[in-house]
Parts: C-alpha cells; structure tokens; sequence
C-alpha cells in the first residue's frame, strides 16, 4: 500500500500544445474505462504482448482537488481509491497507468495500451481501443445530461415586484 | 526518463521485501552478525544491499538524506519511482545513505527526544567492505563479544553515551549488511 502526494486536478488544464498532451488524453480515457472494457476491446483487436513489471499493481489512494466554478481556489474534493502499475515491453516502450479503483487486472491492460501506443501499433489501438472507449464515455454523459435536462424545472416571473 | 530509473526494483514485492526486513531485523537483533541481504539494482552509485534496505524500509512518509556523492539525479530519481520519499537536509532526515565520510559530522542528525527516543535517524553507512575483525562489540544481542569493521570507534563510543537517545548504523557492501544500533558498546 501507499499513499502518494500526486494530485489530479478534477479541472483539465487547458494547456493546449504540451508535447504530453496526445498521451494524458489517452491515459485519463484508461483511468475512467469502466471494468474490462479495455481488456475486451484490446483482445478483439490484438495478441497481448509480452512485459516485464517495473512495478507491480499497488492499490493506494489519491487526494482529489478541485475548484469552484473551475476559477475559485484551489480545495480537497476527496481521497479515492486508484490503482497503479507500470511496466516495460520487449521492445523496450514503457507503460505506466493510474486507474481508479481496487482493479489490478484493469490497470496492466491500461499500462499494456499506454506502452503499446507508443509503437507502431498506435493507429490500430486508437482504431479500436480508445475510439470505442471516447464513444462509449461520450455517450454516458450525454444520457445523463439528458436524464437530468428532463426534471428540469423553469422559474420565472410574470412580473418583478412594483415595476 | 530512464528506463534504469524504472527498472531494478523488487520484482516479487512482498516476498523480497520479507526476506530483506528479516536480514535487517537480525543485523539489528546481533550487532556485528553479517547478513546477506538482496533484491534491488539500484543505479551504480548506491550498492545493492543499500537499495534493498530503502526499498524494505523507506515510504512516502520517511525523509531521505543523500549525504555526499550518492546525491546524483540518478539516485534522486531511482528512490523516487520506487519509494516516493521526500528528500531533506540532515536535521530532518529519518534514513542518510552515504558513506562515512561524507556522512559526518554525527551531530547533524537528530537524535531523539527524551519522550520520543524513536524520532532519530537511522545511518545506512556504504562501507567498502564488511569483515568480522576490528573493534569489539558488546551488549544486548551479542553473547559474549563480536567483532565489526567500524570505520571510527570514538565516534560509536559516544553515540553509546547518548542512550537511550542516540543514532542506529546500518553498514552496507553489495550484498551484505550489518547493524549497530544505540546499545551495542564499542571498545
């Protein structure tokens, strides 16, 4: 177990052409993939390569921060339970992931697609890996947002006080 | 990053680090018993028993001190993949990896307080090489006398005064250890 200063910032940083940029999209789509969804997509798409661990899977926890309105100062939303692992193929890329949730398994299949898009394997994996993933995500939000915009209700007045 | 930094880590956590807490815990229990101790590749600058007792020891919640040329960017970063640990100065430091002389002078780590004599440093001291002739040994854990390579007598002599507060020595070479904590008298 461990407990790690790190902090993710529930804001997404709006720091557009970092060279990191490509690679934290495609690693926050693994961290918030619900259960076996990537290891599904991965085995329909590909073989799982061979790796060695750098780390092994570790479960521990992270302090959540965020802001207001995305503006106001910074404060701790709350701890969550994230799982990490990194480890290094035979070809020498190395993958790290940083899931949330107690998911050992999901976080080496999240490590195997990180370290795996960093070969030449990357345009088939975004094909029919992160694709499907950012589809299936996108959606959930937009029926959520749907499922809520439904009980929404309108106040307004006919007339303001004496005017 | 280097892959060297990722790399030479346990690979078998919870096993390796058993095997590594038991060899430190006899060390410690038998003051000038050698132990052979493995695990962990750290980079070239710090031996491989080192490495073993950070990792076995050491989390996000212990500051390191790297006293003198172990102090290098490969070091930093090899300890922070693997353990997470903050790195300080002597005065707040509970582990100083380095080797004796640049470890010195003893004063600088804390020692202790009356209430809480466990507030000390621990001293992981990277000797060239640990052999069972030099000064004698004797106290708890010992059962008539022992002998150890220490690299300054006086200096052991007078942390033994300090008791119960005082600093506790772990000696490392490549894949050995050996211990000395506060109780063992050195003559």
């Amino acid at each position: 177990m461990y407990s790690c200063g790190e902090e993710s910032q529930v804001v997404e940083m709006k720091d557009t052409g970092h060279e990191n940029n490509s690679r934290k999209a495609w690693m926050g789509l693994l961290a918030k993939a619900p259960e076996g969804r990537v290891a599904a997509l991965l085995e329909g798409e590909m073989e799982r390569p061979d790796f060695t661990w750098l780390r092994a899977p570790e479960i521990g926890s992270t302090m959540v921060r965020g802001r207001a309105g995305a503006i106001g100062a910074p404060f701790n939303l709350g701890e969550m339970t994230i799982t990490r692992c990194a480890l290094t193929l035979e070809t020498g890329e190395t993958g790290h992931a940083y899931i949330q949730g107690r998911r050992k398994a999901d976080a080496e299949t999240a490590a195997l697609v990180d370290a795996l898009m960093q070969t030449e394997k990357a345009a088939r994996l975004r094909q029919a890996v992160l694709n499907p993933l950012e589809a299936e995500m996108n959606a959930a939000k937009a029926a959520r947002a749907a499922k809520a915009a439904a009980t929404k209700v309108d106040f307004f007045t006919m007339t303001r006080g004496k005017d | 990053m280097q892959a060297n930094t990722l790399s030479g880590g346990f690979t078998n956590p919870a096993t390796q680090s058993a095997h590594a807490f038991r060899s430190v815990m006899e060390a410690m229990a038998r003051p000038g018993t050698i132990q052979d101790i493995e695990g962990a590749e750290p980079p070239a600058s710090l031996s491989s028993a080192a490495g073993t007792v950070l990792l076995t020891l050491c989390d996000t919640e212990t500051p390191i001190y790297l006293a003198g040329a172990i102090d290098c960017a490969d070091v930093r970063e090899w300890l922070s993949f693997h353990i997470g640990s903050p790195f300080v100065g002597p005065a707040n430091c509970m582990f100083a990896v380095g080797s004796w002389d640049a470890l010195e002078p003893l004063s600088a780590y804390p020692i202790g307080t009356s209430e809480y004599p466990d507030r000390s440093a621990t001293l992981i001291v990277e000797t060239p090489q640990l052999t069972s002739l030099g000064a004698k040994l004797s106290g708890p854990g010992i059962k008539d006398q022992a002998m150890l390579s220490l690299p300054k007598r006086a200096a052991f002599q007078a942390n033994r005064m300090l008791f119960p507060l005082g600093l506790d020595f772990i000696f490392t070479t490549a894949h050995q250890i050996a211990a000395l904590p506060r109780t063992t008298e050195v003559s």
